[in-house]
């Protein structure tokens, strides 16, 4: 499933825990690179996941003062109301040269004697990976009397997923042994971390549907176990694994150690919720057959409201199980195009490519932002499902979006039970991806009398709460686009290839006015067809005829 | 209006010569590449760019938020395996993306090369790259360097570590003029400016400035004060270029801008009955503010953990207008030429505390059950769930609180989270 490649790295004088790295896949051409925003935080965030999620563990992390931002992301934005179990060496430019490795004994040490953990990460932040103090060796020479699992995260190659990914299996794989199966049908859930996508409800959900199917749980785990409940993880007949980006490796491992297979189809949608079911009866011989009668979005999709959904435009960007799975029920279960998918973990990009394939798009493998919003820009599709940075770029474009995945902010942690996956989580869906959209009489309403001064798309859509705003005269209205990202970014390439696809074709006043009358969640749409019509025609200006000549061309 | 000293201003119950308890160990606390977030607001023609790893980046956004998403005025150049095996290589490529930058953001005129902890540890030596990079972009773009390291920095130093870089290559002058420095929010920068003006004070220069064509000039006529509490680096370049530091306590609530707007007056020679005039309406309007939005920390114990540097002039306003207690203060550094004059304001009892071993200070923290804790985001939801009430320090730096008009929203920041636990309390029992 996973993309791996190993490169011989060039390196001459680097220390070894550097140059080793994983052997996994790393970004081609990986030198110095500009980056604002990124999708993934460094991998010992993505250890800090794991730890933060367990009970009973603790992480000793070589790191630098300043390291420890990374605690906000958990009190903060997950609300947790503890700390994260991290204790931070803290060292200081006083200390390189003299001794820090003595500094990360007298941590480890510290921390044992005031949490007491069952079991203890230890580890090194990209500066402390820089000064080679090895904390597995001086943990290991300290002889704490619990289980010391070191880890080894290549900062400078690496990111979150792989982090906890990494963590996990070092986990699992330092404490979870085989042993007797339960007597009755039971299962581990592997993968749900502290700061994921809605990992606590997709557990709870999960665990309902399988109760539902007579399998009781053996462990979820990182989310919520002791290092004593991985221990006890052997027992368990088979493993569903919820998330593979953050549990894939420790899932293979069970397979390969405890003899345990472990299911492959996430369970993101009614038909990938009913295939799961499926792939667990195959495990287990148990009957698949349950009982459905909570699930509503089959009804809420057909229902003749719905309608209006048939053929939306949607972009969809993420990590890549969540991409893969959107793009399904978006094309399936609600009737949407979808007309372009990608995903920011290269690990997963084969998987995802043969999703877009099946999709008939071409993928977009890219942890830069920019070339995602430089995207969406081209495609103006009616609907984002993205994450909280396509959210932005949504806000900034004025294309509605839903968040489906990882970065999250506070507001992707609802005190509502909100789960993504089962058939409750089929039901969230529907919501999510509707809300953001005009409801489809309004949208009628705004089309029939698109210069009314209630119904004037500036308003924006109705259930929203934010204030309307008063009509703007059409003279006045209209910069569609505050601002390409081509301004300040080096999207030369890409910014050519929209002006040439636009034929520098000009609009004339008149044209310019008609689509202006056209409704806000299609312009931007007939916008570029128009563009297009005229390039491929090579008209040079745009008259009101072209607006509608192009219209007649495109219409589905 | 009298303009009498404050009652414990003299005599011997002030702080400064309290035992200080210095630690070391884990802290909680910011490096100083956050202060990026406010300073590429301030300086409206700079671009910073940070030589560091994905974890800086990371910082970055995650202290950010998503207020400034859209068009941010820095970026993290990302140290990847290729750039640790050979220098040489990390210089060509840090040219190389500067050229890219500079070409597609004409309106840059200021370019920081902010060092970082693995920049540091690697010895990347940015230092030479600003003057080779300066060389190559005059006289268009003025490339300076400096670091934000977690290893040097904490969290504000990071402002004082980008002012104390620009201050060698700020021209010469031999006029008497005020240099106002720390950035203050635009609006509190006006009122500053407007308070000193009519007081006959001037000509006042600012530093950091908004744009780079505003830059100070400094020499032995300079006389400088500072508006924000952790510019000891400044403070120091400064005075080896000549100027002289007006000390005085900070402008934080009525006290404070009173006695720091009478340094200034004083060492300018404004008589009394103009700085009564100019300042007699503003400071009552200040009081009156404060006292309302004080009533509910009249009598109430603080604690404050260390983050900002700002901690010891704040303990002094809440001790001395807002009728609290302090338990413990605790700030990262202390400065005595800067903090002493709000140390001797600051009534005696409180421990007074540099550095950090967070674990400790929890324990301490504990133990001494204060009604408000002054602490950073990592700790407040904690300290929050185990029944303290917290007021996290970061909004402290990113509210304008400085001056007379802000002096009732400093204490609000204060007595909001006391009044909100007062309702949710009530909610809970009703």
């Amino acid at each position: 499933m996973r993309e791996k490649r190993h490169d011989p790295h060039p390196f001459h004088f680097l220390p070894s825990n550097i140059l080793r790295g994983s052997g996994g896949a790393k970004p081609p051409g990986s030198d110095m690179k500009l980056t604002l925003w990124t999708y993934e935080g460094p991998p010992h965030v993505g250890a800090m996941r794991v730890a933060t999620a367990m009970k009973g563990l603790h992480y000793v992390l070589h790191a630098p003062q300043g390291d420890t931002y990374a605690d906000l992301l958990f009190t903060m934005i997950e609300r947790r109301n503890h700390r994260p179990p991290v204790t931070y060496t803290t060292f200081q430019a006083r200390d390189l040269g003299g001794d820090t490795a003595n500094l990360f004994k007298d941590a480890a040490r510290d921390a044992y004697a005031r949490f007491q953990p069952e079991a203890m990460i230890v580890g090194a932040s990209c500066t402390a990976e820089l000064i080679q103090d090895d904390p597995g060796g001086l943990t290991e020479a300290l002889g704490l009397p619990i289980p010391v699992i070191p880890l080894e995260l290549p900062s400078y190659q690496r990111k979150e997923n792989f982090g906890a990914d990494e963590t996990f299996y070092q986990i699992v794989k330092a404490l979870a042994k085989p042993m007797a199966r339960t007597e009755n049908i039971t299962c581990n859930i592997l993968g749900a971390t502290a700061l994921g996508f809605r990992h606590r409800d997709d557990v709870a959900e999960v665990t309902k549907l399988l109760g539902l199917m007579g399998i009781t749980v053996n462990v979820a785990a990182p989310l919520d176990a002791r290092p004593s409940d991985i221990a006890r993880m052997g027992q368990a007949h088979f493993n569903v694994l919820l998330y593979p980006e953050t549990g894939e490796t420790a899932a293979r491992h069970l397979e390969r150690a405890c003899g345990q297979p472990f299911t492959k189809c996430v369970p993101i949608g009614v038909g990938a919720t009913r295939d799961f079911l499926h792939e667990v009866a195959q495990i287990t011989g148990l009957s698949p057959a349950v009982d459905e009668s909570g699930l509503r979005l089959p009804w809420w999709s057909a229902s003749v409201d719905s309608t209006y959904l048939t053929g939306k435009r949607v972009f969809i960007f993420g990590d890549a199980t969540h991409v893969i799975a959107a793009a399904r029920v978006a094309a399936t279960e609600i009737g949407f195009t979808v007309v372009g998918m990608g995903c920011f973990n290269r690990e997963y990009a084969r998987p995802l490519r043969a999703a877009a394939k099946a999709h008939g798009v071409e993928p977009l493998i890219t942890d830069d932002y920019l070339e995602v919003e430089a995207e969406i820009e081209r495609l103006q599709p009616e609907l984002i499902l993205g994450t909280q940075m396509e959210r932005h770029i949504g806000k900034r474009l004025g294309i509605p979006c839903a968040v489906i995945s990882s970065p999250v902010h506070v507001q992707d942690f609802p005190a509502r039970y909100s789960p993504q996956m089962g058939f409750e989580g089929a039901n969230v869906l529907f919501d999510t991806w509707i809300h953001p959209l005009v409801m489809g009489l309004e949208e009628h309403l705004l089309t029939m009398f698109r210069e009314d001064f209630e119904f004037h798309d500036a308003a924006g859509p109705s259930h929203h709460g934010a204030k309307a705003v008063a009509r703007v005269e059409p003279e006045e209205a209209g910069v569609l686009h505050p601002r390409t990202p081509a301004e300040y970014l080096d999207k030369g390439e890409e910014a050519q290839a929209v002006a040439v696809m636009a034929g520098e074709a000009i609009w004339a006043a008149a044209a310019e006015r008609e689509l202006k009358k056209i409704p806000f969640f299609v312009r931007g749409k007939a916008k570029r067809n128009t563009e297009k019509y005229a390039a491929d025609r090579g008209v040079t200006e745009i008259s009101v005829e072209t607006l509608y000549e192009a219209k007649a061309h495109y219409a589905r | 209006m009298s303009l009498d000293l404050p009652p414990n201003l003299g005599q011997a119950g002030g702080c400064r010569t309290s035992p200080v308890l210095k630690e070391r160990g884990q802290r909680e606390v910011f490096c100083g590449l956050t202060g990026i977030i406010w300073l590429h607001r301030k300086m409206q023609d700079a671009f910073f760019l940070v030589v560091g790893s994905r974890t800086c980046a990371h910082l970055l956004q995650a202290a950010a938020g998503v207020m400034i998403f859209a068009e941010p005025r820095f970026g993290t150049a990302i140290l990847e395996e290729k750039d640790l095996a050979g220098l040489a290589d990390a210089n060509a490529e840090l040219d190389r993306e500067v050229a890219r930058l500079l070409s597609r953001r004409p309106d840059i005129k200021q370019l920081f090369l902010v060092g970082s902890c693995p920049s540091e540890v690697i010895k990347l030596d940015l230092a030479r790259a600003a003057e080779r990079l300066s060389g190559l972009h005059s006289p268009h773009v003025r490339v300076y360097n400096y670091s934000g390291s977690g290893i040097e920095t904490t969290f504000t130093q990071g402002e004082d570590a980008c002012l104390a870089a620009m201050v060698p290559s700020l021209a010469g002058t031999t006029a008497r003029e005020l240099l106002v420095v720390g950035a203050l929010p635009d609006v509190v920068e006006d009122q500053c400016l407007s308070l000193l003006a009519d007081l006959g004070i001037g000509p006042v220069r600012m530093l950091p400035a908004r744009r780079s064509g505003d830059l100070p000039a400094v020499g032995a006529n300079t006389v400088f004060a500072l508006v924000q509490p952790f510019l000891g680096d400044t403070h120091a370049a400064l005075t080896r270029r000549g100027a002289r530091h007006i000390a005085a306590p900070f402008p934080f609530g009525e006290e404070g801008t009173t006695l720091w707007l009478r340094a200034v007056a004083r060492e300018f020679g404004v008589d009394d009955a103009t700085f009564d005039r100019v300042t007699a309406a503003p400071r009552a309007r200040a009081r009156k503010a404060v006292a309302t939005q004080s009533a509910e920390l009249q009598g109430k114990t603080v604690f404050f953990f260390p983050d900002s540097q700002l901690e010891i002039p704040l303990a002094r306003f809440l001790s001395n207008e807002c009728g609290m207690r302090a338990v413990e203060v605790g700030t990262p550094y202390l400065h005595d030429a800067i903090h002493g004059p709000d140390l001797d304001l600051l009534p005696n009892g409180p421990t007074i505390s540099e550095g950090q071993d967070v674990e400790r200070q929890l324990d301490r923290q504990r133990a001494a059950r204060p009604d408000l804790t002054v602490c950073g985001l990592g700790l407040a939801n904690p300290l929050e769930a185990q029944g303290s009430t917290t007021k996290w320090a970061i909004e402290l730096v990113f509210t304008p609180v400085h001056f007379y008009e802000q002096a009732g929203d400093l204490a609000g920041l204060f007595s909001r989270p006391l009044r909100r636990k007062a309702l949710l309390r009530a909610g809970e029992t009703a």
